[in-house]
């Protein structure tokens, strides 16, 4: 048939998967195989793969080592809900009237928004941290949920009105007709119907929110109780002695629940992701 | 929706009420007061004035356009492994073969944990004497010694390449993916009756029709390499001498390790300038795309 492939043509497949794998996986391997060894058999020469006295005894230390561990990782949480909550706030009514309704300047908008995503929070950063330091928002947890919504916006825009264009608009006019308010309908059709598309907004909004803890944490907030899991582990790179089983350790720890979160709901996640791949 | 328009035309504005609000506070508004702090000789000084183009003939004074030449270098060299790899990752992981799901799984991890974690690890694979890369290295035969790969000014901006290769190659190869998986089977069906080769098939029937979604995804690719702050900040903070320092670092460094506002405001106003050009290119590109659809879409069934 016509997808049956010659025994050569299976291996050449295989060994380009593997080869590939090999290098998305590698780093988490070293990572998992440098928090096994005791800090004593990390600094060997030459470089071995396993090591004698392998533990998991670095998941046990870090604890006291990193004493904050637990309150990155809840930071890490606290914030990319927040995010994640704010962004859809602002994100299903504005998808609903992009795709729904005719006004002036609908395109102009849409536009602009889309614009937006091409400008990193980097370049601004200068009046960013000055509006911050304004607003008391410096060293608080605003400072870090704050711009990580508006910058998830647009995508989410993006994202939800081409789920919303594929819903027909029959349902939305008959109770119209029937004399349902807007807000009503919003509410009581509009929600329920693009449940399906509204999960995989938010999913893809918390991950993003979840991966880029870094660069408004490390400018804008100074206060370590307040940390993201990224920032918290960063403290310790500066340092002369780093204890790198450890703060493997930790890491693996800390992205534990979102690869958790990945595998069980990656088919939402993968959907998300490749929107505007097939159509547009 | 006609009906739902009515008389209160006023009713959509107030749907993108929130989002317009966050955006134009986030976003539009520090990017004009960008544009403004340009201009003056802003810095922890509380007294800031005016200095006309003064910050922009000092940066293209100084060491800015090779700044700007690196940073146009690195971003061409990471874009062009990512689409490569991609690529090629995609047509793998688009044969069905068994276990292919499970492969799909597997490659998508860089992109799903948080940047700076990943980066964290790379920083331990690149240490000389005891880090993965060195060792196997020496082992290969392909290294005579420990190497710092971190500490030298050609190997560090490769270092840096590889690392965020590692990272935007997922979303680039499942972006891809999705794109082949919705080329028609018939197509290749009838092709193959007819007793085409699968390399004809795939320079033929996939690669014009995923054509749209490569040049999409490398022209994004291209804006968010662009913006890349986290892995070289985390790697080598811009070094060793300024080897890695692309346009976004020296921003930073200028204005928040620096606290020169005015001239670090300069720096991004070039970025967005840059940015733009990349912007325009891609609506231009989706807006051709589109219209190309719709054509086809008249002519064939």
């Amino acid at each position: 048939m016509i997808n049956k492939y010659k025994w050569y043509e299976y291996i050449l497949i295989y060994a380009g998967i593997a080869l590939f794998v090999a290098f998305m996986l590698a780093p988490f391997l070293e990572a998992f195989l440098v928090s096994m060894r005791p800090l004593s058999e990390i600094f060997t020469i030459p470089y071995a793969f396993l090591t004698d006295n392998m533990s998991f005894d670095a998941y046990f230390d870090m604890w006291r080592n990193v004493p904050r561990l637990h309150i990155y990782i809840m930071n890490s949480f606290f914030i990319a809900t927040a995010v994640t909550i704010i962004a859809l706030i602002c994100v299903i009514p504005a998808a609903w009237g992009f795709a729904r309704f005719e006004f002036k300047g609908r395109d102009a908008i849409l536009g602009a928004f889309l614009a937006i995503n091409m400008v990193g929070g980097t370049v601004l950063i200068i009046t960013l941290y000055k509006l911050m330091q304004k607003l008391g928002f410096l060293n608080t947890y605003w400072a870090m949920i704050i711009p990580g919504a508006a910058f998830s916006i647009p995508t989410g825009i993006w994202l939800m009105r081409s789920y919303l264009m594929k819903i027909p608009k029959s349902l939305e006019e008959a109770a119209w007709v029937d004399g349902a308010s807007r807000l009503y309908i919003l509410r009581r059709i509009i929600l329920p119907i693009a449940m399906p598309g509204i999960i995989v907004v938010a999913i893809a909004t918390f991950i993003g929110a979840y991966a880029q803890q870094f660069l408004f944490a490390l400018t804008f907030n100074s206060q370590d109780s307040l940390n993201p899991l990224p920032v918290g582990i960063y403290q310790f790179f500066g340092r002369q002695e780093i204890i790198w089983n450890e703060l493997m350790a930790a890491s693996l720890v800390g992205i534990l629940p979102v690869l958790i979160i990945y595998i069980f709901l990656q088919r939402y996640i993968v959907a998300g992701l490749t929107a505007g791949a097939v159509k547009e | 929706m006609n009906a739902l328009d009515g008389k209160a035309n006023y009713f959509p504005y107030l749907l993108l009420l929130p989002a317009l609000a966050l955006t134009l506070f986030i976003v539009a508004w520090p990017l004009a007061e960008t544009f403004r702090l340009s201009f003056t000789n802003s810095s922890l000084n509380p007294v800031e004035e005016y200095v006309g183009f003064k910050n922009y003939i000092k940066i293209f004074g100084g060491k800015f356009p090779a700044v700007i030449v690196r940073t146009f270098y690195w971003m061409f060299i990471s874009v062009t492994l990512k689409m490569l790899v991609g690529v090629a990752g995609a047509m793998l992981l688009n044969c069905a073969v068994p276990g292919r799901n499970l492969f799909r799984v597997l490659i998508m991890p860089p992109w799903i944990v948080p940047i700076a974690i990943g980066v964290f690890i790379w920083s331990w694979m690149y240490n000389g004497q005891f880090g993965m890369i060195s060792g196997i290295g020496q082992w290969l035969g392909i290294l005579a010694g420990p190497f710092e790969f971190l500490a030298f000014r050609n190997s560090s901006f490769y270092a840096t390449i590889v690392t965020d290769v590692w990272v935007g190659t997922p979303l680039v190869t499942i972006y891809l993916l999705a794109a082949m998986q919705s080329v028609p089977g018939d197509l290749h069906e009838a092709a193959w009756t007819d007793g085409a080769s699968r390399f004809y098939r795939f320079r033929r029937i996939t690669l014009p029709l995923i054509m749209p979604a490569v040049a999409t995804m490398g022209l994004l690719s291209a804006i968010w390499t662009f913006n890349s702050f986290d892995i070289i900040w985390i790697l080598t903070e811009g070094g060793p001498r300024g080897s890695t320092t692309t346009m976004i670092i020296d921003t930073y460094k200028t204005a928040i390790a620096r606290n020169k506002y005015g001239e670090g405001a300069a720096r991004a106003v070039m970025i967005v300038i840059f940015l733009s050009s990349f912007a325009a290119f891609y609506f231009y590109m989706l807006t051709r795309f589109a219209k190309r659809a719709m054509n086809n879409g008249g002519e064939t069934s």
